[in-house]
């Protein structure tokens, strides 16, 4: 006869209750595990999506994500001739929060060569930007319709396509422009600030008494013309040609001057220790937290159980039961609780990690070195009962 | 091997708890035999050293000095009684009954008894053949899967009983089993022990402070201040 299951069947409404509340718990810890593989995934989404080998910055950043970049954009044409390089495209990178319907809307915007790569890994619904300019594929996560618009520094721009789930290392979900949309967005002043740069330049240039006013007038269209330009760029990343050693391609890029080629490698070192680390380490801790919360739960939880037990524990004794009886039934019912709590916030988790503001990656191997954790940790709980019961002298069953 | 002539064979049994200044001596000198079948009370006031007498025969308590022998097989002689397994002759050789019916709160009425047969090595199907048959003819057969606390006082003392007797102990000890039952109930049970013992050829041993309750039983032992006082037979009372 097992006794675990005959007293968890007797108290069941204590058992289940408590299992939710167990459950509760280590929901919270797969779920901080998820955000913790989670953090990793977001920071990751867009290098993972270009599928770029090298990642080509201004000379001394960690750009274009852990800091700021900018390069002209014409360089590309000499990246796609350095030996080994097959492909390279300009891509931009801005984090934009505007208001919509009264509230923040924030999102991670990248700007690509649409004959070029960088653009979004997938389409989901809609189709991808075809026009040069006002077309907007948006991650599903911004919740917007095919159609809809956006208004964004002097445009407004239409949803044409859904992507899937990219979005920025700090969890923005990203939307998709054409390059030269991008960088209007980012660099183009607006109609006033032109008029008022043109006029000052102008009166600068006037004011210099060795130049003619058709000099001048030469040197505030062409000044005028290198400051309102919108050539710039982030990054440029290249793909290399199959067989291209990427050491050797690093090495040539690197012997020109303002650029720093970095490796993809790298660059997961840049997003994942520098970017994410403190945030990974606070997560690791709340979960080691949470766990030594658990198992002193279900130590107590077990304890105050073979508390109540002590008259039968010391009458199974009297009658003779083997100390094996004893030790299953509380080592039974801990690890039954365990195991319960285990899929009841596994349950819920899966049942509403979709919905949670940050993603939530459930990976197979931390649900399941969770698992073995919490089995651990009902095993060694259990110990402070079975010690207890134990000790209980069988003349405890005697008396009134 | 040869059947014992005593159930029961006590030979100046003494407890002594603690040492030195604080020593109290709870039973000395104390000497009883009880044959197969015969219910034997021993009543005393509270203190007097009849539950030390009791745990001392039913293994819970070690000896200080003297003999107990069950059942022909020698468990204390000044202590434990070498390589002796207590808790094998407690299964096998003793059934417990108690102040309180000390039923599991979370078996029913037939798991309480059927628990007393499996740790006895009973297979499933025979432990709760065998339990259904012992609550029948203690009148429970309508009450095997009712929990204790649907039992009456009375019920639950019986299902003790059935307890008790499942795996047909030699000696059967109960503590004051009357005690927690009105006066009715109480004398029901005591009749019901008398009966055991004859069917079973059980030698029952009953602790009690009341006087009321012993009718009928072959011999009373008088305990007062640890010691034996007197040994009655039924015929004197």
């Amino acid at each position: 006869m097992n006794l675990a299951l005959r007293d968890i069947r007797y108290h069941r409404g204590r058992f289940i209750l408590t299992s939710i509340g167990l459950g509760l718990l280590l929901g919270v810890v797969i779920s901080m595990g998820g955000i913790y593989r989670g953090l990793f995934a977001d920071a990751l989404a867009v290098l993972d999506s270009t599928k770029a080998d090298i990642w080509v910055v201004q000379q001394n950043t960690n750009g274009p994500f852990a800091e700021s970049s900018r390069i002209p954009e014409d360089i590309k044409y000499r990246i796609k001739l350095v030996p080994g390089v097959a492909e390279a495209s300009p891509l931009s990178f801005q984090t934009i929060q505007i208001e919509k319907m009264g509230k923040p809307f924030r999102f991670f915007l990248i700007g690509y060569d649409t004959n070029g790569f960088g653009g979004p890994p997938e389409i989901v619904a809609g189709r991808n930007i075809r026009q040069k300019h006002y077309e907007m594929v948006v991650a599903k996560a911004m919740k917007m319709d095919i159609g809809e618009k956006i208004h964004l520094g002097l445009h407004d721009y239409t949803v044409v396509g859904i992507t899937g789930k990219v979005v920025s290392s700090g969890g923005d979900p990203a939307a998709y422009v054409s390059l030269a949309d991008a960088q209007d967005i980012q660099f183009k002043k607006d109609n006033d600030a032109i008029r008022n740069d043109r006029e000052r330049i102008g009166t600068n240039l006037a004011a210099i008494q060795s130049i003619s006013p058709s000099q001048a007038k030469y040197l505030k269209q062409n000044i005028a013309g290198i400051t309102e330009s919108t050539h710039t760029v982030n990054t440029i990343v290249a793909r290399l040609a199959p067989g291209a050693n990427l050491h050797e391609v690093q090495e040539l890029i690197s012997r020109w001057n303002h650029f720093r080629p970095i490796s993809v490698e790298e660059q997961t070192k840049i997003l994942t220790k520098g970017m994410i680390e403190k945030a990974r380490m606070q997560l690791g801790l709340f979960r080691i937290i949470l766990l030594v919360i658990s198992a002193v739960i279900i130590a107590l939880i077990i304890y105050t159980s073979t508390l109540d037990k002590i008259r039968v524990i010391a009458t199974l004794k009297l009658i003779g039961s083997q100390n094996r009886v004893i030790i299953g039934m509380i080592l039974q019912q801990s690890l039954l609780m365990g195991f319960i709590a285990y899929f009841i916030g596994y349950g819920l988790i899966l049942l509403t990690y979709e919905n949670f503001p940050r993603r939530i990656v459930l990976e197979a191997f931390d649900l399941q070195v969770l698992f073995v954790i919490v089995i651990a940790i009902c095993t060694i709980s259990s110990f402070v009962g079975i010690r207890k019961a134990l000790k209980v002298e069988p003349a405890e069953a005697l008396g009134g | 091997m040869d059947k014992a002539m005593y159930a029961i064979e006590v030979e100046n049994l003494t407890k002594i708890y603690g040492k030195g200044d604080s020593a109290v001596t709870a039973l000395a000198d104390a000497s009883i035999q009880v044959k197969p079948g015969e219910l034997v009370a021993i009543l005393g006031p509270s203190g007097s050293g009849k539950t030390t007498l009791l745990t001392c025969i039913g293994l819970i308590n070690e000896p200080t000095h003297g003999k107990v022998v069950i059942d022909g097989t020698t468990v204390a002689d000044g202590g434990w009684h070498g390589g002796i397994d207590l808790k094998r002759m407690r299964r096998e050789k003793l059934g417990f009954i108690f102040q309180a019916h000390n039923l599991i709160p979370f078996l029913t009425a037939r798991e309480n008894v059927m628990v007393a047969l499996e740790i006895n090595n009973f297979s499933r199907n025979e432990a709760k053949a065998r339990a259904a048959e012992l609550l029948v003819s203690l009148n429970l057969g309508h009450r095997l899967n009712n929990y204790p606390s649907a039992l009456s006082g009375g019920e639950a003392q019986r299902v003790a009983i059935a307890r008790a007797l499942a795996n047909k102990p030699k000696v059967i000890l109960a503590d004051e089993p009357t005690a927690a039952l009105d006066t009715e109930n109480g004398r029901n049970v005591m009749i019901l022990l008398k009966k055991l013992a004859m069917e079973n050829h059980s030698a029952i041993l009953v602790v009690t402070h009341d006087h009321r309750m012993v009718e009928g039983f072959d011999r009373i032992f008088h305990v007062s201040d640890g010691r034996i006082d007197t040994e009655k037979y039924n015929s004197e009372s």
